[in-house]
């Protein structure tokens, strides 16, 4: 299989073209104010440097932050109705409550609280009303909305009300995008709320960033499938991401590990992505990123994503070196990407990270003799100062007591050599581009979080049942049905609750369909 | 009366903070009650907290608070008026005006619960409660120790249900409301211990909430100067950091309703090569370094994050996670026999002795 891999960052749109499990090629083009032709010249260099036509490749996959950053920057949002169903209870609270004035003027202060909802066990709080339902469907009508986020309370364990809202809404709207809270987020109402209004009002956006992309690949010739990949390094086809544009959230980061785990072979790392101002730290797992378990903010608005723990400290190639009386510092200012005006070794005037490793014939990079003045103590103490940055980091990111290695990737891997804190190092061919063979090698997963009470059923019986789940889950978002097998098993007593009530939480993962 | 401070929506994110630290691990996410008491100061104004002593003798004094397993209060979300509800209920029963509204629980959720109802009854809120600390059940309160009867009791849902209780021990309260909470969908809100202000004089954790407001000052503060935030705690509780270390296991299991479990910490820094052992039952309650027993419970045994401080709860531990434990003494109501025999070691079913943190 063919296929080609992109991953659309705030500076670069990089581009790798694999033949099976070999990368043929790898390029970085500049990202473009309007995204798609940077990724049309992207795709034309990476396929003219492995000498191939566009309708040989199979498949493409893309890793966007195009949605993220309209959330952050408040921008392509449409006008969104939030509607709950939980009535009486959790009107206390009602939808975007916790959310920033300025995003919340930006989609409307538009929400309404039905009947519906569930108790923990799975009893109905109230009846779900339809009469209720179309009225409000007149009144988003009435209000020109075309986007609707349902949430119904404790949907994770039964999905029925959310269901059945959806259908009398889409009845009612012929016209409005609906999403459901339980087709994208866990047990804590306001965080899987939250999701799914996020979700809805990326519904506009969404249609037209799925159709740039199918119109960028029809420009270079290609006729194949395409997907987007999810924050948790799994694929979606195109029409799934349209509808849950929500999904492709840190889907960045969660590539460059996937990436990393590919190129070298290990399934069970740490990961340290260098780029020019920061380096992001994570953990790999069976090949996958380590998730966050806390609350994620994005652009201000607390969700629970499926979203890779990693963190950011402010060490890049980029990073200025200064030797001040406390010590040597590196970062976390940088030069960013003027690294190629500003940094001694390209005839600038700013000793970076880059201008230290390059003195101490680290790496081959601008011209050695702008840096031969720096003294071997300034080298050494910078290099030490280095070394110790990451291995604390490494040290934070460490999630087992085994000794696992170091994967080191991104542009500024220059900066590291012999192992970090007694760990094996590992530099894998095509580190620089590790973010676009992420995307490239993305697999398709399936995923449960529910509760079951153990006085009912034995807890291995729940296991069963919540794994199987899990695989129809994966076999329906794509997956081979061979190949899948569960990453992920997790049950967590709950407290105070009779009957042994556990909620399990269960990830599925498969290769990607070839047919 | 004097007011000892107005807390505005501003103060209630300390606050909440605060309530998180003094939840030792357990006590549910103070997040949903911030948000709630938010609200209710931004639609009836900032609430008014005063010192014990201003409250006359013959002053009625009610605590309240929510009921319940945290993993449902952070999904079905209160109705809104259950806390005034039961508030009121309480309220005709006893055939007088309340005068004043207590805290029960100053760690957890129910740190910020209280000014709900401070706020939309305008009554003043007394800086206290009945733990110091959180505990998971009902009659583990000083109130408890002092006589004071949990009942007349008010329990309302979110469906406009409501229960009073009459019992013969706190110990039955704590039984019967646990039952119908369930059946109410596994929370609720409620008034309880109605008692005389002499009484409470007695029977109140003084200064608690201030202390919550103070502990989430203190590490905002630690965390935007750069300082160390846990060595800043440290300093205001008057804690004892126990160990550094990494969590290496942790074993979870439901057991009598409790979600009971036990972590292990692998030392870093000064405590490479040694071992520290926490049991737990929705708060930490045993700390146990190579087998040797640290601190115990009533005293309030802490677990936060090594860099910024934050504290973190016995449902969010994973693995890996670089943590310090701190411990610090308890309210000194809970260091008599009474105390140890209603929420020491062996109420909970360790077969250790309490052993007393010296006072800090």
């Amino acid at each position: 299989m063919i296929r080609i891999g992109i991953d659309v960052g705030g500076t670069n749109t990089d581009a790798v073209l694999m033949n099976g499990t070999q990368v043929m090629a790898g390029v970085k083009a500049a990202t473009t104010a309007d995204v798609m032709s940077g990724v049309v010249r992207a795709l034309r260099a990476v396929l003219g440097a492995a000498g191939l036509q566009a309708e040989q490749v199979d498949v493409v996959m893309i890793g966007t932050t195009h949605f993220t950053n309209a959330v952050v920057q408040r921008r392509d949002l449409a006008p969104t109705a939030a509607v709950r169903l939980c009535l009486p209870a959790t009107a206390s609270l009602p939808p975007m409550v916790d959310w920033p004035e300025d995003l919340r003027d930006v989609i409307g202060h538009h929400w309404w609280l039905a009947h519906g909802g569930n108790e923990f066990d799975g009893r109905p709080i109230s009846r779900l009303d339809p009469d209720e339902l179309r009225r409000i469907a007149g009144e988003i009508r009435e209000r020109g909305i075309r986007s609707v986020a349902i949430t119904s309370v404790f949907s994770p364990v039964s999905t029925e009300f959310e269901r059945e809202a959806g259908r009398i809404m889409a009845e009612a709207l012929p016209e409005a995008h609906i999403t459901l809270s339980s087709d994208i987020g866990r047990i804590g109402l306001l965080e899987r709320e939250n999701a799914a209004i996020m979700n809805a009002c990326l519904r506009d956006l969404s249609r037209e960033v799925v159709a740039a992309f199918r119109r960028a690949l029809t420009d270079v010739g290609f006729t194949g499938r395409f997907y987007l990949t999810q924050n948790d390094g799994t694929l979606m086809d195109a029409d799934f991401a349209e509808k849950f544009p929500v999904l492709t959230f840190a889907s960045g980061p969660t590539n460059s590990m996937r990436g990393a785990a590919f190129l070298s072979g290990v399934r069970d790392a740490i990961v340290v992505d260098i780029g020019g101002t920061t380096s992001d730290v994570g953990s790999l797992q069976k090949g996958f990123p380590r998730q966050a378990t806390v609350a994620v903010e994005v652009g201000g608005v607390r969700t629970n994503f499926r979203m890779p723990d990693v963190f950011s400290i402010g060490l890049g190639g980029g990073s200025l070196v200064v030797d001040g009386p406390d010590g040597v510092t590196v970062g976390p200012r940088s030069v960013g990407y003027r690294i190629v005006d500003e940094a001694l070794v390209f005839g600038g005037q700013t000793l970076t990270a880059s201008d230290i490793v390059v003195a101490d014939g680290g790496a081959e990079l601008g011209d050695r003799a702008k840096v031969a003045h720096l003294s071997r103590d300034l080298i050494r103490r910078a290099r030490d100062r280095i070394a110790s940055m990451l291995e604390d980091c490494v040290e934070r990111a460490r999630i087992s007591a085994e000794p696992l290695p170091v994967i080191v990737v991104g542009g500024g891997s220059i900066l590291v050599e012999g192992p970090i804190a007694g760990l094996d190092l590992i530099k894998p061919d095509h580190f620089a581009v590790a973010n676009a063979v992420g995307a490239a090698i993305a697999q398709v997963s399936g995923e449960v979080d529910r509760v079951y009470a153990l006085a009912e059923m034995t807890r291995d019986d729940a296991l069963a049942d919540a794994k199987a789940q899990a695989t129809e889950a994966a076999i329906a978002a794509g997956a081979l049905a061979g190949s899948v097998e569960i990453v992920d098993v997790e049950d967590v007593p709950l407290a105070y609750l009779p009957g042994n009530a556990t909620r399990v939480r269960v990830k599925a993962v498969g290769d990607l369909h070839a047919g | 009366m004097k007011i000892l401070r107005t807390v505005d929506v501003a103060d209630l994110d300390d606050i909440a903070i605060g309530g998180a630290v003094l939840g030792t691990g357990g006590g549910g996410d103070p997040y949903i009650g911030k948000l709630m008491a938010q609200q209710a100061i931004r639609k009836h104004g900032p609430v008014t907290l005063v010192d014990m002593d201003e409250l006359a003798d013959d002053a009625l004094v009610v605590p309240v608070c929510m009921m319940g397993a945290p993993t449902v209060m952070t999904e079905k979300l209160p109705q809104g008026d259950e806390l005034m509800n039961a508030f009121t209920a309480l309220e005709k029963r006893m055939g007088r005006r309340i005068d004043a509204v207590l805290c029960a629980e100053a760690g957890g959720v129910n740190s910020t619960t209280p000014f709900v109802v401070a706020a939309a009854s305008g009554l003043p809120l007394v800086d206290g409660d009945g733990m110091g600390r959180a505990f998971p059940e009902l009659q583990m309160v000083t109130f408890t120790l002092s006589g004071v009867s949990a009942t007349p009791m008010v329990l309302c849902d979110d469906k406009g249900n409501s229960i009073v209780l009459d019992t013969v021990s706190n110990a039955w309260t704590e039984r019967l409301a646990r039952a119908a909470t369930i059946e109410m969908g596994g929370s609720a809100l409620l008034a309880f211990y109605p008692m005389s202000g002499r009484v409470a004089k007695e029977a109140v954790v003084r200064g608690t909430l201030s202390l919550c407001a103070r502990v989430g000052r203190t590490l905002r503060r630690a965390r935007s100067a750069h300082a160390d935030p846990v060595a800043a705690l440290v300093d205001l509780l008057g804690a004892q950091v126990l160990f550094h270390g990494r969590i290496a296991d942790i074993e979870r299991r439901t057991e009598g309703g409790f979600a009971r479990g036990q972590a292990t910490f692998r030392g870093v820094e000064r405590d490479a090569g040694r071992s520290l052992r926490l049991e737990f039952q929705n708060e930490f309650l045993i700390a146990e370094r190579d087998g040797e027993v640290l601190a115990t419970t009533p005293d309030l045994i802490g677990v936060v994050e090594a860099d910024s401080g934050a504290p973190v709860t016995t449902d969010s531990l994973k693995y890996g996670q670089r943590l310090v434990t701190l411990a610090w003494p308890c309210h000194p109501l809970w260091r008599t026999p009474e105390g140890i025999e209603l929420v020491g070691p062996r109420y909970f079913r360790y077969d250790v002795d309490y052993r007393p943190l010296p006072a800090g």
